[in-house]
């Protein structure tokens, strides 16, 4: 490291933190080199170019979801939306990794493991268009709540799967949350009682190098990965770009969590090529020259180039790909209108899951207020609640 | 019926709670081998094994986010907090998490957590050990808060929080850990006086004295004291700070007219303030007299060779009572 890896304040500079370096794991190159790694390799040995081709699909759509309902909210039809253009790899190679019973426990950008699980577009996004606090029924697709208070979820992937192995299941959970959660304390308790009770947990931890402005620098003196060793897990330092590097990593890690030898940190180095929200201005704290460097280690580019050079048509592909990212994007369009504006009394639904004689009280008196008015109607009278909701969104 | 103190009634609540659910299970620090710094989890370790009374490492968030992550695979976890002061590194988990996320699922994750608190003063305790937060977690929408304050209430109520789908803050009156009770361990829970009711504890005529926790068994001396003074008072045990059982408390003051509430916790923003505001908003026209509180002081919990200026005891509620009935007291002639 030279003096010129530290900025003024003494943190270490981007550059550094993201430069690709010997402990990261990289399968396949931004220009679709294949390099072949001893340990890595078997565990995607099954990812013939047909499965290859199927992964670029995953996250062709998810790309083209993602910026659609960009879309949608530049069109006022969501209150808010936090893109993950350039985490597909990221999150479709994990994704991938896992079995139908493991839990899932996500923070709000993890659009793409929403896709995997099978989320309905209407599900999706429901909550962005500020119609419920919740989209889907966690049960029906193996995926939590998403959570806003970052972090947090760690402890709850944790729990899961203390829970899981108690019952003698060899399913396991996986936290997802980013560079910025790393600094929270719940991940790091997290890790503590994963450790503790080797717990059947993978922690999945996106580096797209920027918490809303702050820098990764800001969070952490060196590789996140690097941190695991101090807690008495494996930390796997993996390019988050590399749809295949990513699939072995986690299927690494989920096969340790099986096997009762409990937690793995996964830090996958990759880029948030967007704002962190629709509500956010990324050009007041990063360069163009960075988002420039950043494009061509594409997730996508890279699995194409590999295609290619293994003799696949991918002309053809990327039209039938294209076709089908489409249809998604038309889809989720559309379930814009089958999205409710939720009655008014359902406000108070669900706070409780026994009955609560204050709620309901509460509950009886705005009935009798709304029906002073003249059509003594409880609907919400605000109509498109959703762009309303669109100022001082999720952080 | 068995004689037990509260600490013991505890104790066999949740033996029979482990005993009668295997997702039951008990976290905490210091709760297995040792038993708990107030053994109220003596034995059950070694009945239940290690992976039904689990010694958790030294995390508040932790415990609480583990348990919302059991709670997600089907379990029902009970926390212990070792000491009320305690409590604030697991706050966001209890306010953010375990309180809204059946909210936040649409009625579809359940969070049946109990949250097993020591709380309150009078022990001589070093600081952060004697403190009366519950007033946070009435204020939180989607948990429930009780507070037991004797053995029988101690057996029934610990069981019912456990069984309850809904998340429940329990508070425990540390300081009566050590009273004995009568316990009926073979009541069902379907026979049980819900969590939800508030118990008349002395009947009474000319002041209705609202409060719950340690201060029920003060309370009750209050009322003695007082009839000696020719004052009956009825005592009302809370029992449930969140939802308050206000039919209990309007019954008493329609009769009454009159209004005392006393909890350690301080004034500002606390469980008496909304106590009085809501049965002035429901009783006002049979109100004889603004609702008078007697709490702790608006201060940090003081050292132990101060704690008796800060608690309420029988003297200062005594002094309460006197207000309420517009007899000679500390305030006379003082402007509210």
């Amino acid at each position: 490291m030279t003096p010129s890896d530290r900025d003024a304040t003494g943190l270490l500079t981007q550059r550094e933190l993201t430069r690709p370096d010997d402990d990261l794991v990289q399968l396949v190159t931004p220009t679709g080199e294949r390099h072949a790694n001893a340990e890595f390799d078997p565990w995607i040995a099954d990812i013939d170019l047909g499965a290859l081709g199927r992964l670029y699909r995953d996250m062709a759509i998810v790309r083209r979801i993602d910026a659609e309902a960009t879309a949608l909210q530049r069109q006022g039809e969501l209150g808010l939306w936090p893109p993950l253009a350039g985490q597909e790899a990221a999150q479709i190679g994990s994704g991938r990794a896992l079995r139908d019973d493991d839990f899932i426990f996500s923070s709000y950008r993890e659009h793409a493991l929403a896709w995997v699980r099978g989320v309905e577009p209407a599900e999706l996004l429901s909550v962005w268009r500020g119609t419920a606090a919740s989209g889907w029924n966690p049960f029906e697709h193996g995926m939590a709540v998403p959570q806003i208070i970052i972090g947090a979820q760690a402890l709850h992937a944790t729990g899961y799967a203390m829970g899981a192995a108690w019952e003698g299941s060899d399913a396991a959970a996986i936290a997802f949350f980013g560079d910025g959660a790393t600094s929270e304390g719940d991940v790091n308790e997290a890790f503590v009682f994963a450790a503790s009770f080797d717990a059947p947990v993978v922690f999945f931890c996106q580096n797209n190098q920027w918490a809303i402005s702050e820098p990764v620098g800001l969070q952490s003196k060196q590789h996140l990965a690097r941190r695991a060793d101090g807690f008495g897990m494996p930390g796997v330092r993996v390019d988050g770009n590399d749809v295949l590097a990513v699939l072995a990593a986690t299927r690494i890690a989920l096969d340790r969590a099986r096997r009762g030898a409990g937690p793995t940190l996964i830090e996958a180095v990759t880029y948030r090529m967007g704002p962190h929200t629709t509500a956010d201005d990324p050009k007041r704290y990063r360069t163009d020259d960075e988002l420039a460097e950043w494009r061509e280690r594409d997730p996508l580019a890279r699995v194409l180039a590999l295609l290619e050079a293994s003799g696949v048509d991918i002309a053809g592909l990327e039209r039938d790909v294209a076709a089908d990212a489409d249809r998604a994007a038309a889809e989720l369009r559309a379930a814009i209108t089958t999205i409710a504006d939720p009655e008014a009394l359902t406000v108070f639904d669900h706070v409780y899951a026994e009955p609560n004689s204050h709620l309901e009280r509460q509950r009886d008196h705005y009935t009798r207020y709304l029906s002073m008015f003249d059509d003594g109607s409880t609907q919400n009278s605000t109509g498109a609640a959703a762009s309303e909701t669109a100022e001082g969104g999720a952080r | 019926m068995t004689t037990l103190t509260l600490a013991k009634a505890l104790n066999a609540g949740l033996r029979r709670a482990l005993a009668d659910d295997d997702k039951v299970v008990l976290m905490g620090e210091d709760i297995g081998t040792l038993g708990g710094v107030f053994r109220v989890t003596d034995g059950l370790k070694a009945e239940f094994g290690a992976k039904r009374v689990v010694d958790t490492p030294l995390s508040e968030a932790g415990i609480v986010g583990t348990a919302v992550g059991l709670a997600y695979r089907g379990f029902r976890p009970v926390i212990e907090i070792q000491f009320d002061g305690f409590i604030y590194p697991g706050f966001d988990q209890i306010v953010a998490q375990v309180a809204k996320l059946h909210y936040r699922s649409r009625g579809n994750v359940r969070m049946p957590i109990t949250i097993r608190v020591p709380f309150g003063g009078g022990i001589g305790a070093a600081e952060h050990h004697s403190e009366s937060p519950e007033a946070y977690f009435a204020h939180t929408a989607g948990l429930r808060v009780v507070a037991c304050s004797d053995p029988a209430d101690a057996y029934m109520m610990v069981r019912q929080a456990i069984a309850s789908d809904d998340p429940v803050l329990f508070f425990e009156p540390k300081r009566r850990y050590h009273v004995k009770g009568e316990v009926d361990e073979t009541a069902s829970l379907a026979d049980a006086r819900p969590m939800g009711v508030a118990t008349t504890v002395t009947t009474g005529t000319d002041v209705t004295l609202v409060t719950y926790g340690a201060l029920v068994q003060t309370a009750r001396d209050v009322a003695t004291a007082a009839a000696e003074d020719g004052v009956s008072v009825e005592v009302i045990d809370l029992r449930s700070i969140a939802p308050v059982d206000y039919a209990t408390i309007e019954a008493s003051v329609r009769r009454t007219g009159r209004l005392v509430i006393t909890h350690e916790a301080g004034q500002q923003g606390g469980v008496g303030a909304e106590l009085a505001a809501s049965i002035t908003e429901r009783c006002f026209e049979f109100l004889e007299a603004a609702p008078v509180r007697v709490t702790g002081h608006d201060i940090p919990y003081p050292p132990a060779k101060l704690e008796r200026h800060h608690l309420p005891d029988l003297d200062r509620i005594l002094d309460g009572i006197d207000r309420v009935l517009g007899r000679p007291n500390s305030l006379s002639g003082v402007e509210a």
